[in-house]
């Protein structure tokens, strides 16, 4: 982007920023104006500064909501990738299991909640399940669009050098497929997050879920919103980090060009 | 690759002798009318010729590749190579296909040495000879570039040194010059002939191009389809190096030309209006 010829480098550089901060300042400024009180629309100072006051509330809770995510997408990873594997392996397999993949996709999640509270308990369970259930099925899917999309000559090509199927694998099919893998990883670990903090909703003792409803009884938005701003924050980190595994572990297939 | 390039390793007589025996193959279809692809085709390649096959889209050339790669079971008949009976990819067997297939992930020196991975033989041993190739096909210094900085033609010169990288007896090409434009492809039959100087194996080279099979081959098979069956078997007597600037206006050239042209009219696959 930065390379293309522009009449505007500078405002296409940095146009995101300037959104971004233009949006803030508006905020920033019309609220008084508009004379609203803090407790019902915070300033995005007021917000940011109750972020550092309380760091440590808000890192505590992070810290729950942080292992519930990763903990339902690992699970998910866990499950989904291997049964992609089948699925792509075995055609009666994949007869079978397909619709009941589907169905299970059409029966939301959230509406599960508490069914997993009563089932689980107020623990780590249901979230972890909630998170789990919620990131596993676009794993699935985009694994096995990875394998099957494959080129059918890339196959015939490593099998003439006598490849054995563990080789083509290992060489062809999986690092051809990661790109597709990754991209359900990235939606994954999102969904992941709503996940977890639908489960702390539902009922828990922490997490940002249970920060944000504490705040909401207690009348305090601006630590509402404090938290909405943290669960952002947890997600896109999440989001960027596993970009970032990406970037080491698969070449982007036009990186170059 | 120039032919003032310095033979690596002038290995004459490595090629491989081909012996393909009433080889037939049946793709059964949905229907109870199974679909012959080759029809008892008999022939021999001398260790070290050039074999051409020409001939239209669905005559069973690439079917004819696929078994002698090993990637397909004949109905009936047998490929023999060097002695040996080929049910599955024979270790001394290099494939050129029409699209380059080189893995985007790989530099252009680990797509080279993808089969000695594969085989799992001493990769120290092979780099050194993925980077003669390299210079050999005029790509000296691209073996950490990856396949998307590469041309079209330069990419099928990566495919073709990594066909090469274990020196094979038998060098299958599928189509290889079909996906490049006409220049480029102009370049890479010249190429091919100075390459196939240096190494002298034997090469099943299938084609649609009547031009480039004349150009190339010892040997040019002329394949009409349903059933797949070698209409013509057509000796190229010129001598060599060939030279593709001028060939067009040498008269034996134009009368093999003739000859493979003259049969494809008669079957209705080329029709003069």
């Amino acid at each position: 982007m930065a390379k293309k010829k522009s009449r505007e480098p500078w405002l296409e550089r940095y146009s995101a920023v300037l959104l971004a901060a233009f949006v803030l300042g508006g905020w920033q400024i019309l609220v008084p104006l508009a004379g609203l009180s803090e407790f019902v629309l915070p300033t995005p100072l007021a917000i940011a500064k109750r972020m550092v006051s309380q760091f440590s509330l808000l890192a505590t809770h992070s810290y729950v909501t942080l292992f519930e995510v990763l903990a339902g997408f690992a699970i998910g990873v866990l499950v989904g990738v291997p049964l992609a594997l089948a699925i792509f392996y075995s055609r009666a397999f994949e007869r079978a299991i397909y619709p009941l993949l589907v169905a299970m996709q059409t029966v939301p999640k959230v509406a599960l909640a508490p069914l997993l509270v009563l089932y689980l308990g107020y623990g780590w369970a249901p979230k972890i399940t909630l998170a789990f259930l919620i990131s596993f099925f676009p794993i699935v899917i985009s694994t096995v669009v990875g394998l099957q999309s494959l080129d059918k000559n890339l196959v015939s090509l490593v099998r003439s050098m006598g490849a054995s199927e563990w080789q083509t694998f290992f060489k062809v099919r999986l690092p051809a497929a990661l790109p597709n893998i990754f991209g359900g990883f990235k939606v994954a670990i999102s969904l992941a997050v709503i996940g977890a903090v639908i489960g702390e909703y539902v009922a828990a003792e922490r997490g940002l879920g249970y920060l944000q409803l504490q705040a909401n009884s207690l009348f305090d938005t601006t630590l509402n919103f404090a938290t909405v701003v943290t669960i952002s924050v947890l997600g896109v980190v999440l989001y960027y980090a596993i970009d970032f595994i990406e970037r080491r572990v698969s070449h982007k297939r036009d990186a170059a060009k | 690759m120039n032919a003032t390039v310095q033979p690596v390793n002038a290995s004459t007589g490595t090629g491989a002798a081909v012996n393909i025996d009433s080889l037939s193959k049946v793709y059964k279809t949905r229907e109870d009318d199974d679909l012959l692809a080759l029809d008892r085709i008999d022939v021999q390649f001398e260790p070290g010729s050039f074999v051409a096959v020409v001939g239209p889209s669905g005559c069973g050339k690439s079917t004819l590749l696929s078994l002698m790669a090993g990637l397909t079971d004949a109905t009936t008949g047998a490929i023999v190579i060097d002695g040996e009976g080929v049910s599955k990819p024979h270790p001394k067997v290099g494939v050129v296909f029409q699209s380059d297939l080189l893995l985007y992930w790989r530099t252009v020196l680990d797509n080279i040495l993808l089969p000695i991975e594969i085989k799992k033989l001493d990769l120290a041993r092979y780099r050194s000879r993925a980077e003669e190739l390299l210079a050999q096909v005029g790509l000296e210094g691209f073996g950490n570039k990856f396949p998307s900085e590469l041309s079209g033609g330069m990419r099928q010169r990566v495919a073709i040194c990594r066909a090469l990288i274990q020196e094979p007896g038998l060098l299958l090409m599928d189509e290889p010059f079909g996906a490049l434009d006409a220049l480029t492809r102009e370049q890479m039959i010249m190429d091919l002939q100075a390459m196939w100087l240096r190494v002298r194996n034997t090469v099943l080279f299938i084609t649609h191009g009547i031009d480039e099979a004349v150009f190339l081959a010892d040997r040019v098979l002329v394949m009409s389809p349903r059933p797949g069956r070698i209409d013509l078997d057509l000796k190229i007597d010129m001598p060599r190096p060939r030279q593709w600037g001028n060939v067009h206006e040498n008269k034996a050239y134009n009368g093999y030309v003739r000859q493979i042209r003259e049969i494809f009219e008669a079957k209705g696959i080329l029709v003069a209006h």
